[in-house]
């Protein structure tokens, strides 16, 4: 099938700027759902608000819209009434770990077999602009005339100590390791988390003054680096990419099933 | 091992909201944004089927038409 067919073309043009970062993330994702050979009816998108949360209605999957921050609730209830379907659950940087920081620790802790896909662009894009969790230290925002003084959370970091079994991170300037990485997450039998640094040219971009989508394209490239790369001794402010865990974990699905099951032979 | 061929590129210019990242990161130039401000293929010799435009490309608007070594046809 080729990438179209995975669309609702009716809603093209998309409503997302110029440039942004989220159109190639939904552009990566159909082409790692392409190479995995899944079908439309086999995927569901579940997406709370937000820029990144528009992705479930371009897509020709089954797909839910829901409540902001609390996309991996309804996820989750998905997942446990239907396990066979893949579950995959696109999020904003405010929207994952500000509004929906206790959902998203908590599916990792469970290690419920979903991909929750943080769309990281450091900024509120929908509402103008507002400072989120994971805007840097320093950065402005509408919220941050002045510059913010909050630290900013390693999703990283904090997935992996959340107890999610797959955890990843990229940038929407490495496609091919952005639908492999997608592919990896999908495929991941446990819950998966994957960072993918996405350009806001409209509101980080224009109040950091770091300049358009191809301005903010070229910091990925430059200031990112393989995990493990030498160049990350000589300058630790670069941030890696890659796959940072991959292991296996009973999933919670399963470890339902097995208990329905137990109960049922003791009870017999 | 034979290069792939390069056919065209496919572009749904309503699409197009001109950012210019194709344009900047085509290794080999081969695209430009034309008075419209929407992209264009203006040097399509040049092409050599990366497809680096089509993966970029935050609006879904580019496809580049290949043939895959050893066939006949168009390979989308």
């Amino acid at each position: 099938m080729a990438v179209k067919d995975y669309i609702r073309q009716r809603f093209f043009p998309h409503m997302w700027c110029p440039g942004c970062g989220h159109g190639t993330i939904l552009n990566a994702l159909l082409r790692a759902v392409e190479t995995l050979g899944l079908k439309k009816q086999d995927i569901v998108m579940v997406s709370g608000i937000g820029c990144s949360a528009r992705i479930s209605g371009y897509v020709d999957f089954h797909s839910m819209h829901t409540l902001h921050g609390r996309a991996l609730a309804f996820a989750t209830g998905v997942k446990m009434s239907k396990p066979e379907l893949n579950v995959i659950v696109p999020m904003g940087d405010g929207d994952a770990l500000a509004i929906g920081g206790n959902h998203f620790i908590h599916a990792a802790r469970r290690n419920i077999e979903m991909t929750a896909i943080v769309m990281n662009n450091r900024i509120y894009g929908m509402t103008g602009g507002q400072f989120s969790p994971l805007s840097a230290h320093g950065s402005m925002g509408t919220t941050a005339p002045y510059g913010n003084i909050d630290h900013d959370f390693d999703v990283v970091e904090l997935a992996t100590a959340a107890g999610a079994t797959f955890v990843a991170r990229t940038t929407t300037y490495h496609v091919h390791e952005l639908s492999d990485f997608i592919a990896q997450a999908i495929s991941h039998k446990g819950f998966s988390v994957l960072e993918v640094l996405s350009q806001c040219p409209t509101h980080y971009g224009r109040r950091n003054r770091v300049g358009g989508a191809v301005d903010i394209l070229k910091t990925y490239k430059n200031n990112t680096v393989r995990i493990g790369s030498d160049k990350k001794q000589e300058n630790p402010d670069l941030i890696e990419r890659g796959v940072f865990v991959k292991k296996e974990l009973s999933e919670y699905c399963r470890e339902y099933d097995r208990l329905i099951a137990r109960e049922h032979r003791e009870a017999e | 091992m034979k290069k792939k061929q390069y056919k065209g590129h496919k572009i749904e210019r309503s699409w197009c909201k001109g950012c210019g990242i194709c344009v900047e990161f085509c290794p080999k130039q081969v695209l430009e944004l034309d008075a419209e401000g929407k992209v264009s293929v203006a040097r399509p010799q040049d092409c050599i089927c990366c497809k680096l435009c089509e993966l970029r490309c935050p609006d879904l608007a580019i496809e580049v038409i290949c043939t895959e070594p050893g066939t006949e046809n168009g390979h989308e």
